[in-house]
């Protein structure tokens, strides 16, 4: 037996991680019928629970760790000042439902924030309550929905969407009760501006656009596809998943989006938890502001306390209470550390990262790049396809990748790419690292073409080898406890 | 600038390797009439200053480490066990992302399926997933499951309205779009056997809440009897819960659930103003490919060791796009590893003792409450932690009463959304609260029925 072995294998009759008080108070009997005969929890010393959990956390790879280049997810680094504010009493210890009296400190950094976003995006009102990325597009397509139907537009029922979109967008427009429609890229990334023109008509909602897109490109013609959406009577959603590209160079709302989510666990710096939670607010234009979940926070008419204010068409609670408040403290402290001219340094230092990578990548001259013959923003799109190796596969230098120490891009995505590398370093590595992350590439493809099993088997360095991901799924074992017998 | 290693040396080289001579040609192809807009925000703080900005902020807010508390309804103040912030703290825990490299994510990925096998354990079911955002998305989630469950030819979901307001409120956000219909919480009257008079052919989920919101217990017969009568019309029965009267009470899984969903932040997650909390969604195994949200199985690398993957993710919207199940991607594992710590940590014992210590303590304050005059406690129903308690006068003019004289944070003002109930207040008692504290809390109710207490508007912290 190891501590990493799984929990209830170290678990013992009679240990008890955690003594609780006595009664201090007359004991009132339970009714017997109420009462559950087994309760199959593992029991544990807390030295036992310790070290088990720490040496599962030393099987993962992490940002605090290495490079994680991970595209369209903004792996950067996440400030310790970030998790000192969230863990401050006045914050992680008040429970929602208090009197708004007691609790003008932590609406007031709601506030501030709602304002903030407005200004780095240019949108006129923010809501903080959706809890994810995902969440916040399907927030933003019930405003759009809500908006057509307050116009008198009943016929609509299409949203569309390039064809390098995140699944979330299709996803998100299903849940609305829409259909999603596909637009395909030209030959530089953008959106093809004659399949849009083609496929606007009085049955279209709007648009849902990621720019810069999943390319890693921003997309050329993004007034004129405003411009075409809006004549046709549609409006405009933009996917903040790269906002990381663009602070302080572009604000997405100048250009023409009508409403956008924010991923504040990527653009903002907030830890993403091994999975979650994210937050993920949603920015819209004046007209689409009455549309917002509630409640948001608003100024008394007198300016001097804060309220929780329903707007007037809101499109009902999409989460209970405000939003992942703690991720909110989070992001409140990394934009207020910045300051407008800190915010553009992290993007413009963004983009020069991922163009660096891009402009050696292609020098190098053992992975195409698609779209090599233009700049990039905050990452860039290789192919895992080495000359001389054609046996090897992207899955294999992600693979080996993994035995040089670094995190892998993200692999197979977007779509339209064949064998895609999805590379997005951020603004916070140094150039030692990516210096380091470039000479792997190069030494991988020498192996790949002397070597190929060596990739076809990787990774050799890792807590355990290739997982058997076919028997996971054809056989699902989701649980595992105890046999009660024993 | 923080956080940005690069220098301006580095920077010179990088600039000369890809070509340019001004960072700007990077960004040729932005539209030159909206380039670098001029930012109205806050000028930038040290890390020095905003900590100590931060501090401010924080102290304005009465926090429950220095108040005392009788507020739940949907986020309770229940003992969270210092090793689990040590856990969730470790930056390889933290700073990673999705595991989608299986490989260097086993700590991520072996932590999530014991969280989905202790949490399968504690509500008595066969599967539970890795996360939803919280006790009411899970509910939307399961009406949305129980859909496509039944593919579709039944569409209508009916709610108790004794199922959390806001987990009503947020379920009928979620499927404005879907062609479905939300019924049941029309009547405050409508207990089982009304709801099961509402279900027809086209009833695809019955969801009901146990200990309910107002903090009622239903035996665990009644339950299996409206399990029985929902099964017969063809429905399935989702139940919300509360994971630390599972601690005690016969878990949903007893008595013929088919899913079952809870507000997780109950287990070693802090109240933190609403969020991020922990969406519990647990289900029955025959229904697995109907799920949403991630799932963590259990299998082998090439060397024959045991290891964890994302499995099943032909549901999920990164394979499945506009057919997904769900668009739900990032999740909430953080505050699932919070409760898998907690769980560890307390164990079989302490989860049992903290339930047992919330029913004493509770019924001790209802009884104590009962004997005021003009205050009465409804106990048609036996109940767990919480209970209601219908008040001489107007609930917010009490519980300004009980901050201003005792530093009392006061019950859940139940007048908006049950004003059948009157001035009634839902009040929430756990092991936190001391029975000096409960004491306390009945004097000062005592003296706040007075009428001639004099009731100040302002307050002060």
């Amino acid at each position: 037996m190891t501590f990493d072995d799984y929990i209830y294998d170290l678990s013992s009759p009679g240990r008890t991680g955690v003594d609780l008080p006595e009664p201090d108070v007359p004991e009132t009997p339970i009714p017997e019928e109420f009462l559950r005969e087994e309760l199959p929890l593992p029991e544990l010393s807390l030295p036992q629970v310790t070290r088990h959990y720490l040496r599962l956390s030393q099987k993962n790879y992490a940002v605090d760790k290495g490079f994680y280049p991970l595209g369209s997810c903004t792996m950067k680094y996440n400030p310790k000042v970030n998790e000192w504010a969230a863990r401050l009493p006045g914050f992680a210890n008040i429970h929602p439902l208090q009197d708004s009296h007691t609790v003008q400190g932590a609406m007031a950094l709601m506030y501030e924030l709602q304002a903030m976003i407005a200004e780095i995006a240019g949108f006129d009102a923010v809501s903080l309550q959706p809890a994810a990325g995902a969440h916040g597009e399907f927030t933003g397509v019930l405003i759009m929905r809500a908006a057509q139907l307050a116009r008198g537009e009943t016929q609509r029922h299409k949203i569309l969407v390039p064809d390098s979109a995140h699944g979330t967008n299709p996803a998100s427009i299903s849940m609305a009760g829409f259909t999603a429609v596909e637009i395909p890229s030209d030959r530089d990334g953008n959106v093809d501006l004659d399949a849009l023109k083609a496929a606007l008509d009085d049955e279209v909602i709007g648009i849902m656009i990621t720019n810069p897109n999943t390319l890693g490109l921003f997309e050329t013609h993004i007034v004129e596809v405003c411009r075409l959406v809006h004549e046709a009577g549609g409006l405009v959603y933009g996917d903040g998943a790269n906002l990381n590209a663009i602070m302080g160079i572009v604000r997405p709302g100048d250009l023409g989006i009508d409403v956008m989510h924010f991923n504040l666990h990527k653009t903002f710096s907030t830890p993403h938890g091994g999975g979650g939670p994210g937050a993920g607010p949603v920015g819209v234009t004046a007209e689409l502001a009455p549309y917002l979940p509630a409640p948001i926070v608003a100024l008394n008419d007198a300016g001097d306390e804060y309220i929780w204010h329903t707007p007037e068409k809101s499109i009902g609670r999409i989460k209970s209470f405000y939003g992942n408040f703690g991720v909110l403290v989070r992001a409140y402290t990394y934009i207020k550390m910045h300051g407008a001219e800190g915010l553009r340094q992290v993007s413009e230092t963004a983009v020069l990262n991922a163009n660096y990578l891009q402009a050696r990548i292609l020098q190098m001259g053992d992975y195409p790049v698609p779209y090599g013959h233009r700049f990039c923003k905050h990452e860039t799109i290789a192919q895992g396809k080495i000359p001389g190796a054609e046996g090897v596969r992207t899955l294999d230098i992600a693979k080996r990748l993994i035995d040089y120490d670094f995190h892998p891009p993200t692999i197979y995505f977007p779509l339209i790419v064949s064998e895609a590398l999805m590379i997005e370093p951020t603004e916070t590595e140094d150039k030692e690292t990516l210096d380091a992350f470039l000479d792997a590439l190069d030494r991988i493809a020498d192996e790949a073409r002397e070597n190929p099993e060596l990739l076809h088997e990787a990774p050799h360095h890792a807590p355990v080898r290739r997982l058997d991901e076919v028997r996971a799924a054809r056989h699902p074992i989701l649980v595992r406890l105890p046999d009660p017998a024993t | 600038m923080r956080y940005i290693p690069i220098t301006d040396d580095d920077r010179r080289a990088m600039m000369e390797a890809i070509g340019i001579k001004d960072i700007d040609e990077l960004f040729a192809d932005v539209p030159a009439e909206y380039k670098y807009p001029e930012l109205n925000l806050p000028a930038p703080m040290t890390e020095m200053e905003i900590m100590r900005e931060l501090d401010m902020l924080a102290a304005e807010n009465a926090n429950l480490r220095e108040f005392a508390s009788f507020l739940g309804a949907g986020a309770y103040h229940h003992f969270v066990p210092a090793i689990v912030d040590t856990i969730i703290s470790r930056g390889e825990f933290y700073t990673a992302y999705t595991p989608y490299q299986p490989e260097i994510s086993q700590g991520t990925l072996q932590a999530a399926f014991e969280y989905q096998s202790m949490v399968a354990a504690l509500t008595g079911m066969e599967v539970v997933n890795a996360s939803h955002y919280d006790g009411s998305t899970a509910v939307a989630e399961a009406a949305i499951m129980a859909v496509n469950i039944l593919r579709h030819k039944r569409r209508t979901i009916v709610v108790s309205p004794t199922l959390h307001p806001q987990y009503r409120q947020v379920l009928r956000t979620y499927v404005q779009g879907m062609d479905m219909k939300v019924i049941g919480d029309e009547s405050h009257e409508n207990d089982f056997h009304a709801l099961i008079d509402l279900c027809d052919d086209d009833t695809a989920l019955v969801i009901v809440q146990n200990p309910d919101f107002l903090g009622q217990l239903h035996t665990p017969q009644e339950m299996q009897d409206l399990a029985d009568a929902v099964h017969a019309k063809g429905a399935l029965l989702a139940v919300s819960t509360d994971p630390i009267a599972l601690g005690i009470l016969k878990p949903p899984g007893q008595y013929g659930a088919d899913i079952v969903t809870a507000e997780g932040q109950v287990l070693g997650n802090s109240l933190s103003f609403g969020g991020p909390y922990l969406g519990i969604f647990a289900f029955r195994k025959k229904h697995v490919r109907k799920s949403s949200g991630r799932l963590v199985g259990e299998t082998v690398d090439m060397e024959g060791k045991r290891g964890y993957v994302l499995t099943l993710s032909t549901r999920e919207q990164h394979i499945r796009r506009e057919k997904a199940t769900s668009n739900i991607c990032s999740n909430q594992a953080l505050n699932a590893l919070a409760a898998a710590a907690y769980l560890a940590a307390m164990g079989k014992h302490g989860l049992r003792k903290v339930a047992e210590l919330s029913w004493h303590k509770a019924h001790y304050a209802a009884q104590q409450i009962n004997q005021l005059d003009g205050y009465e406690v409804l106990m048609d129903k036996p109940f767990f932690k919480e209970f209601v308690v219908q008040c001489p006068r107007p609930v917010a003019e009490i519980n300004r009463y009980l901050l201003e004289e005792y530093g009392i944070i006061g019950g859940y003002d139940l007048s908006r959304d049950y004003p059948h109930l009157g001035d009634a207040m839902l009040l929430c008692v756990t092991e936190m609260n001391t029975r000096e504290e409960i004491d306390d809390l009945v004097t000062a109710l005592s003296e706040a029925q007075r009428p001639h207490i004099h009731l100040n508007l302002e307050v002060s912290l």
